[in-house]
Order: C-alpha cells, then structure tokens, then sequence
C-alpha cells in the first residue's frame, strides 16, 4: 500500500516553560501523525499538554524543540507572515470562548478571514452567507453576538473557521461553555464537516464530546498515553495508518 | 496588506467610544486649530506687507532732515535744518533719478460750498505724481508750469474728496485751504490705508498741491532756508541697485549740506520697501512664534494619541491575538492601528480645522485684516494632523503587530 503523506505531523515535539527557576515541560517529545480525513479527540487532564500541541499543531506558538509539518510544510522554516497565511488558508479555529468581535454582527464575523485572504477567494459575501446557512444561521446573519445563544455564537465560530475552506478545523473545548443539548448539535455539526472531508482535532476532556471522534488520543504529562480507535463509534472509519505514539 | 478591513476596523474603533475619541483628538483639534490661524494671519500680513510695497514702490527713496540721533539723544525726524528746492534739483540731476520731488505738508482746514473738512495738504513737484506712483482716476496732475507759477489748484484724494464734495461733482470747483481759494483739477485713484509712513493711516485723505504755493501761501517759508522743502522723495531708476543709489544720495547731500568728514549726517536717508521689508521679517518672527505653539500643541495631541493608542492595544489583546488566529498579519494588525491613529487625528484635524476657520474669521472682523484661507493652508493643516497619527501611531502599531498570537489570545 503506499504511504499517505499525514497532514499533520510532529516529531519529537517539546515545549518547555520558564516560571521563574522552575521549568515545565508542557509537550516532552511527542511524536504524532493524523491523516486528512480523522476526527481526533485529544483528550487528557489539564496541564497535560494538550492545549500546548494544539497551538503548536495551530502554528500560533512555536515549539522548544522538535519539528512539525503541516500540509507537508515544515513550521521551523516558515516566516511569522507565511505561519499567518498558513493559518488563514489551511486552519480553522474554535474556541471554548468564541472569541467573536462583539461589535460585529455574524455575517461580518464569518466574513473576517476572508478579508484577510491573500488569494483570491471569491465573491466573499455570499460565501459567508454560504458558512452561515451551513451551520443553520442563515436567518441571524445581522445578529450581534450578544444577540445570540451560546450554542449560536459557537455555530458562528464554526462558520468563521469554515469560510476559508480550511483542510484542518481545531477546536478547543469548543462545547466547554455549552450545555448538553448543545454540545451535541455542535458535536453533530463538526462531524458532517468531517463526513466531507474536513480533518477534524477536538481537545475536550468530556468522554461524550470524545465519543464523536474516530480517533482518542489522551495525553499526561507532556506525552500520549494512548492512541487508540473509538471503540464506541459505530460509524466505519477509513482504515489509516495508526502512527504510534510513545507511551 | 489587507487595506480595506484595516480602515474599517479603523472607523468602527473610533466611533465606538466617541468621548474618548473626542478627549483623545483635543490636542490634535488645538493643534490644527493654531496651525490655520497662524498660517492664515501670516499670509494676511504678507499679502498687506507685499500690497503696501508695491503702493510705495521698491524704490523710493525718502529724504529727511535731522539726525534720527544726535549725540545719543533722538531728536526725531525732520526737526533738523530742511532741505531747499535746489537740493531736489540736485537729487534730480543724478544719473540713475527717474524723476524727485520736494514735498511741504501741513494739516489745514478746507473749506468747499458744501463741506468743512481738515485734511493734509501736501506740496509737491509735478514729479510727485510719478514718484509715488500715484495717478489721478479723474481730471489731471498740475503741470511744471504750475508748479513754477505758483498756481492755485490741487489734486484730492477719493477720501478728502467725498468729504468735500458729498454731491460728486468736484473738479472745476474751488475750495479754501486757510482763506486760500484753490481750484480742483483732479482725483486721485485710491491707495487705501495705512502706507508705508504711519499704521492705520487714510492715504486718501489728502490733498496735492504745487510745492511753492503750497509755501507762498499757506506753510510760510522757513526762517534759515529759503525756497525750503520738508522732505525730499526720489524715484531710482528700475534696476538700479537701490543701496548703491542711497549711498550716493547721502555723499550728495552730506556735500550740499557741507559735512565735514567723520561728522554725522543731519539728515536721513529712508528706503520704505526697507522698513516694510523689516516689518514684515518682524511679522515672520512672529508667524515662526505661532508655528512653534502649533507644533508643541500637535506634539502633546500626537502624544495624547499615542497614549490613548497604547491603551486601546491593551484593551484589544485578545481581539488582536483572534484576528492573527484566524490569518491577519502583523502587517494587517499594524495597518490597522495606524489607520485608527490617522483617523483620530484627521478628524481631529477636520474639527481643529472648522475651529480655527472659525478663529480667523473672527481675527479678520476684528484686527480688520484680511482673510486668507487658502487651499495650501488647509492641506498643511491636515497633512499636520495626519502625520502626527503616523508619527505617534506607529509606535502602538507596531506593538500590537508584534504581539505573540498565543499570548494575544490568552490575555484577558
């Protein structure tokens, strides 16, 4: 069978931070791939570096040590502005806390990375209607973040991370300030997304957000304690190449 | 770089919070405020400082008897020995004099059928007209032959003449200066006010009149000179160096009036385009004065800027840190900022800018000054303020440029 190259891969990734005399190892030589096409969970207790590998897989912080490739491109060798455009064409973020411009309604949110879009993406508007009517807002796109329940907001998130058609969509406890209810219509929402091809990373440490996901990676201490298939999932996820990571 | 959302995050950031906007651009408001006044009341003085010259004529020179300071005491112009008629024809042979007259004035009562008016009557050489560059609107100039004659008819100014004659008609009439019947033969054209002699004086109140009737008849003659002239005025011929030709003068006269020497003249020599010329270097200085204020102004704007500037990054950390999460570069985030900080102080500009037309017009009503607010004015005064946001925003720009996405993103 031949190799496919991961879309994202780390080697021997450290991170490693100074509080005052004392140094912690967020990430000690963490080796990971993950295939286009997985919903992988990263799963672990707080301080156990998940949150560090996914600003480092994210290109917004550098690691101590240690090499990624994201889309076959190493991050060492990318300047701030390529790890921006890096960022802008290939990534989409979630985050636990929205982080939507409150003075913003959510078409002009959604609209944001296309306007930061160095190439050519388009008639902008209507893609960002386009995000908006995907995550089941087409009705609020003049609303106001305020305007909005938790779970809405989120989906605006979402249709902000989608409207660049990035390849790889990162959450971060993206449910983690949403109740049960809605947790699950944005579990169900990013697996559809994933169901088209989107390589989805979710850090949770809730189990029925991980439950979504093919893939649970749990991490303790800066290292992967287990890498397995969701035993749970019934849907059949393409066979991969399970890249093993040192427990 | 991204322009468009840069500038209308720009705009967006400057009308969320207009009080502190407002506060923010005061400096840059005075600022520019004092920029315009400055500049216009500068262009205003230069133009007058420029009309007055061309009304005296860069190059006339002006004669006049007494030392302006003998022995360390200043005895103040024309209280010395005057000049006589034949000093003026002297002047008058010299080689680069167009054309020079004496001149005899006094303060006097006329009266006309119509009218009492105390005006100054001023005696003259028919080259009067010429040296002062001064023509008749209406009638004509007196002759050398009337001039010789003694004859008794004079030239009004537009002001002594519509005080006179409240009914128009003034040529052919005749008036009595001090008892002495003199008929009108001509108007003169309009010089307005205040010439190079005296500030804020009516040259058109006036009245010209042939230099020896003038003295026959009403100054009387002078006690020591005989055929005397108070002052003497020369027209140098166009091209001529007019210091050159001041300096001839005075050897001319220091030899008429026999001074040994190494003894000091009793007599002065004055070039008014000169004097205009060191009022209006006066008037530069003061302008320079108004420049320094406005720049300090604009700098403690430009500073206030900064400071609001710095603030508002802080404030906005995490929205700048989201904004790089999701593809903004620094360059977009520096963009940005600056534009926010142009846009605070051109509008800033435009308020200074309304403030200080404001001003200006009221320093025109009351200085009674003209008012020049010219195109350029306005483009220095917002080009001003726009730098002051480039020059002060860039500094807080650049910080939120340079801001660590994931530190960004984490601050709360």
């Amino acid at each position: 069978m031949t190799e496919v190259r991961p879309i994202i891969s780390c080697r021997n990734l450290s991170k490693i931070y100074r509080m005052g005399d004392q140094e912690v190892r967020a990430l000690d030589g963490v080796d990971l791939d993950i295939h286009a096409g997985e919903f992988v969970a990263i799963m672990g207790p707080s301080g156990s570096g998940k949150s560090s590998l996914m600003n480092l897989i994210g290109a917004l912080d550098r690691p101590t040590s240690g090499e990624m490739w994201i889309n076959g491109r190493a991050l060492s060798e990318m300047s701030r502005d390529e790890l921006a455009d890096l960022r802008n064409e290939t990534l989409g973020f979630v985050f636990q806390q929205f982080n939507l411009l409150a003075r913003q309604d959510a078409f002009q949110n959604v609209r944001l990375p296309l306007r930061y879009a160095r190439k050519d993406v388009g008639d902008i508007d209507a893609r960002a209607k386009e995000c908006l009517e995907l995550v089941g807002l087409g009705t609020r796109m003049d609303h106001r973040p305020m305007q909005l329940s938790g779970g809405q907001q989120q989906r605006v998130a979402i249709a902000r991370a989608l409207s660049n058609r990035p390849r790889i969509l990162l959450a971060d406890e993206p449910t983690g300030a949403l109740d049960t209810k809605t947790t699950d219509e944005i579990m169900h929402l990013m697996q559809d997304l994933n169901r088209q091809g989107i390589t989805v990373v979710v850090i949770t440490h809730e189990n029925e957000v991980a439950g979504y996901a093919s893939r649970q990676i749990h991490f303790r201490d800066g290292r992967i304690e287990s890498d397995s298939a969701n035993p749970d999932l019934e849907r059949a996820t393409e066979p991969r190449q399970a890249a093993g990571g040192r427990t | 770089m991204k322009v468009g959302v840069a500038t209308s995050s720009a705009t967006e950031a400057l009308f969320s919070n207009p009080m502190r906007s407002l506060l923010t651009m005061l400096g840059i408001i005075i600022g520019v405020a004092s920029v315009m006044v400055m500049m216009s009341i500068g262009e205003g003085a230069k133009a007058q400082i420029e009309a007055q010259i061309s009304s005296v004529g860069a190059n006339v020179l002006n004669l006049q008897p007494g030392n302006m300071n003998r022995g360390g005491r200043n005895q103040g112009g024309g209280s010395g020995r005057p000049f006589a008629e034949s000093d003026v024809v002297g002047i008058g042979e010299l080689p680069f004099v167009v054309a020079a007259t004496g001149v005899l004035s006094q303060q006097a009562n006329a009266v006309s059928e119509e009218a009492n008016w105390v005006t100054n009557i001023q005696g003259g050489d028919a080259g009067f007209f010429e040296v002062n560059n001064w023509r008749v609107s209406e009638g004509r100039e007196f002759t050398v032959q009337e001039v010789q004659g003694g004859a008794a008819v004079a030239v009004l100014g537009k002001t002594a003449a519509a005080n006179l004659f409240p009914g128009g008609r003034a040529i052919g009439e005749r008036i009595r200066v001090n008892s002495v019947p003199i008929e009108i033969i001509g108007i003169l054209e309009s010089k307005g006010q205040s010439g190079g002699g005296g500030m804020g004086m009516d040259r058109d109140d006036t009245m010209i009149a042939p230099l020896s009737m003038v003295r026959n008849r009403i100054t009387g003659g002078n006690r020591w000179v005989s055929r005397h002239v108070s002052r003497i005025q020369l027209l140098v011929q166009d091209g001529y160096d007019v210091m050159q030709a001041q300096e001839e003068v005075t050897a001319l006269m220091r030899e008429r009036r026999k001074i040994t020497p190494g003894d000091s003249d009793n007599f002065a020599v004055v070039n008014f385009a000169d004097m205009i010329k060191q009022r209006a270097a006066a008037a530069e200085t003061m302008s320079m004065l108004l420049a320094f204020t406005a720049a300090v102004s604009l700098i403690v704007g430009g500073v206030g800027v900064m400071n609001i500037m710095l603030v508002s990054v802080t404030e906005r950390t995490r929205e700048i840190g989201l904004r790089m999460a999701i593809g903004a570069r620094g360059g977009d985030i520096l963009l940005q900022f600056l534009f926010e900080a142009i846009a605070l102080c051109t509008l800033g500009g435009l308020i200074g800018m309304a403030l200080g037309w404001g001003g200006v017009f009221a320093y025109a009503q009351i200085a009674n000054a003209p008012m020049m607010v010219s195109p350029v004015i306005i483009a220095t005064a917002l080009g001003a303020a726009a730098s002051v946001g480039v020059i002060f925003g860039f500094f807080p720009a650049r910080r939120a440029a340079q801001l660590d996405p994931i530190q960004a993103l984490r601050h709360d």
